[in-house]
């Protein structure tokens, strides 16, 4: 390997590194729960993604006597992306569409999401690398997002 | 030239990587707040900012914490942090507290385990748990009484231990965690070398650690999976009559497609069937808020080619990643539920 190839890989490497996701992603948003589910929502349609679903689980525990505060999953994706991935990779359906759930915590709210990084070890497939590395770049500016919201 | 260039701009990374301070408060809201509350006030995790928590422990066990977590107890382990990062992480904790400053030195304890055992047993079992094996729970969060301000740790937890010291347990013995349960021995009537004892047998505690994927997990498969002799309709009809059966009630019976396209464009072959044992979820937060990443409970049906697939995700394989022993046993029994359902739907 010639030594200007070495040494931008070594570049790329120190640049990946704080890339190198753990498997769970969490932050808190400093706004309360409808604020935080607004900028969530805001962010995801920054980055091209459709929210397809909400699932308000809250309001089903609530309706079965359990007390809770907002507690809800936001299913969302590039919706072309995704028909086109359940066709060739159907195997791949029960992770989509990408989901993060938001709950309320006192005045601020937390947000949870796997890493789309984790894909990669379960699904090992080169045609799917590219959308992983991409969904988790992206997921990750949206939990930043969350993160920073003001 | 592209050579010299290419080292040239790496040196330059190299320097800027190496001299920039890491901020603290930055680190904090990434990698703590969540958990911590942004300004240390507990929440999953436990409100650093205690005074009387400040107090009795020190900057290595902090760093320590850090960098080894809680296996199995929701805290991760920091490892991809460097170690200006974890100072600087220590730092940010320290300064939510500025008037609290710790007690003084003690002496090294040297106790008996086995009178330590008896006084473990009748002084602090009923919070630690008989073994040391903590509250249940990943800490006071949305679901769950917000009484007290923290849950009693895992004192046999590997990460626990690792950060320690004897001086620090003592330390936390002889004074007490001001604005916890967590009370005073001395106040208790008990003499400084009743506490030592203590020590000896907490310190006597293992437990292997559960950070990583454990063995008997990393065959599982990500999703669960069966062949339908029945087409996608029928299928589906037979998945919904088996999910009443075992307890879910069905929210939706839809396209896999719908909410992406128009109604007119929905992909009948493919189909997701979304359900839910509300008391099980509800026992499920308890044990983790995180725990929506699995909602609902989902059976997917599609067609594929000649054949109609059908599959959950498997909760067995996925649940590591939440480093949370309890919710382990439940993924377990959701990845039985899933395999029985899927077993009967096709039959």
């Amino acid at each position: 390997m010639r030594i200007s190839r070495l040494v931008v890989l070594l570049i790329i490497s120190i640049i990946a590194l704080p890339l190198c996701a753990e498997e769970l992603m969490m932050v808190r948003s400093p706004k309360p729960f409808v604020e935080s589910m607004a900028a969530l929502q805001e962010s995801l349609d920054l980055h091209g993604y459709k929210v397809m679903r909400i699932q308000r689980v809250d309001v089903g525990l609530k309706s079965r006597g359990f007390s809770t505060a907002e507690y809800r999953v936001v299913f969302f994706g590039d919706a072309a992306e995704i028909q086109t991935l359940s066709q060739s990779h159907p195997e791949l359906m029960p992770f989509l569409p990408l989901k993060i759930t938001l709950f309320a915590e006192g005045d601020s709210s937390l947000a949870v999401t796997n890493s789309p990084h984790m894909l990669k070890t379960l699904y090992p497939d080169p045609d799917l690398q590219a959308h992983f590395t991409r969904w988790e770049k992206d997921v990750r500016a949206v939990m930043d997002d969350l993160m920073l919201a003001h | 030239m592209p050579t010299r260039w290419a080292f040239g701009l790496f040196i330059s990374i190299v320097s800027q990587l190496a001299l920039a301070e890491p901020d603290g408060a930055v680190l904090f809201t990434r990698h703590c707040a969540a958990c911590h509350g942004l300004n240390g006030m507990g929440g999953v995790g436990v409100p650093l900012a205690l005074p009387g928590l400040q107090a009795t422990v020190d900057d290595d066990y902090l760093r320590l914490s850090i960098r080894h977590g809680r296996p199995g107890r929701v805290m991760p382990a920091f490892t991809q942090l460097t170690d200006q990062e974890v100072a600087a992480l220590v730092k940010q904790v320290r300064s939510f507290n500025k008037s609290s400053s710790g007690f003084p030195a003690v002496k090294p304890p040297h106790g008996n385990a086995i009178h330590g055992a008896k006084l473990f047993a009748s002084h602090c079992a009923a919070c630690h748990g008989a073994h040391g094996e903590g509250s249940h729970g990943t800490g006071v969060t949305f679901s769950r009484p917000r009484d007290l301000p923290i849950l009693a740790p895992a004192l046999n937890n590997p990460g626990f231990l690792a950060a320690a010291s004897d001086s620090m347990i003592k330390t936390t013995l002889l004074h007490g965690r001001e604005g916890t349960p967590m009370l005073s021995f001395v106040k208790q009537g008990l003499s400084e070398s009743d506490v030592d004892d203590v020590v000896a047998y907490v310190r006597s505690f293992a437990q292997p650690s559960q950070t990583t994927l454990p063995a008997d997990t990393a065959h599982e498969p990500p999703i669960l999976l069966r062949t339908s002799k029945y087409s996608v309709a029928e299928t589906t009809e037979r998945v919904k009559d088996v999910m009443t059966r075992y307890n879910l009630r069905i929210i939706r019976s839809v396209p896999f497609n719908q909410g992406m396209v128009e109604t007119k464009d929905e992909n009948p072959e493919q189909r997701i069937i979304d359900g839910c044992d509300f008391g099980f979820l509800n026992k499920a937060l308890a044990v983790d808020p995180r725990v929506g990443l699995f909602l609902p409970c989902r059976v997917t049906i599609a067609q594929r080619e000649d054949k109609v697939i059908i599959m959950t995700i498997n909760p067995k394989r996925l649940s590591y990643i939440f480093n949370n022993a309890e919710l382990n046993e439940l993924c377990e029994e959701m990845s039985k539920l899933y395999n029985d359902l899927l077993d009967e739907a096709v039959q």
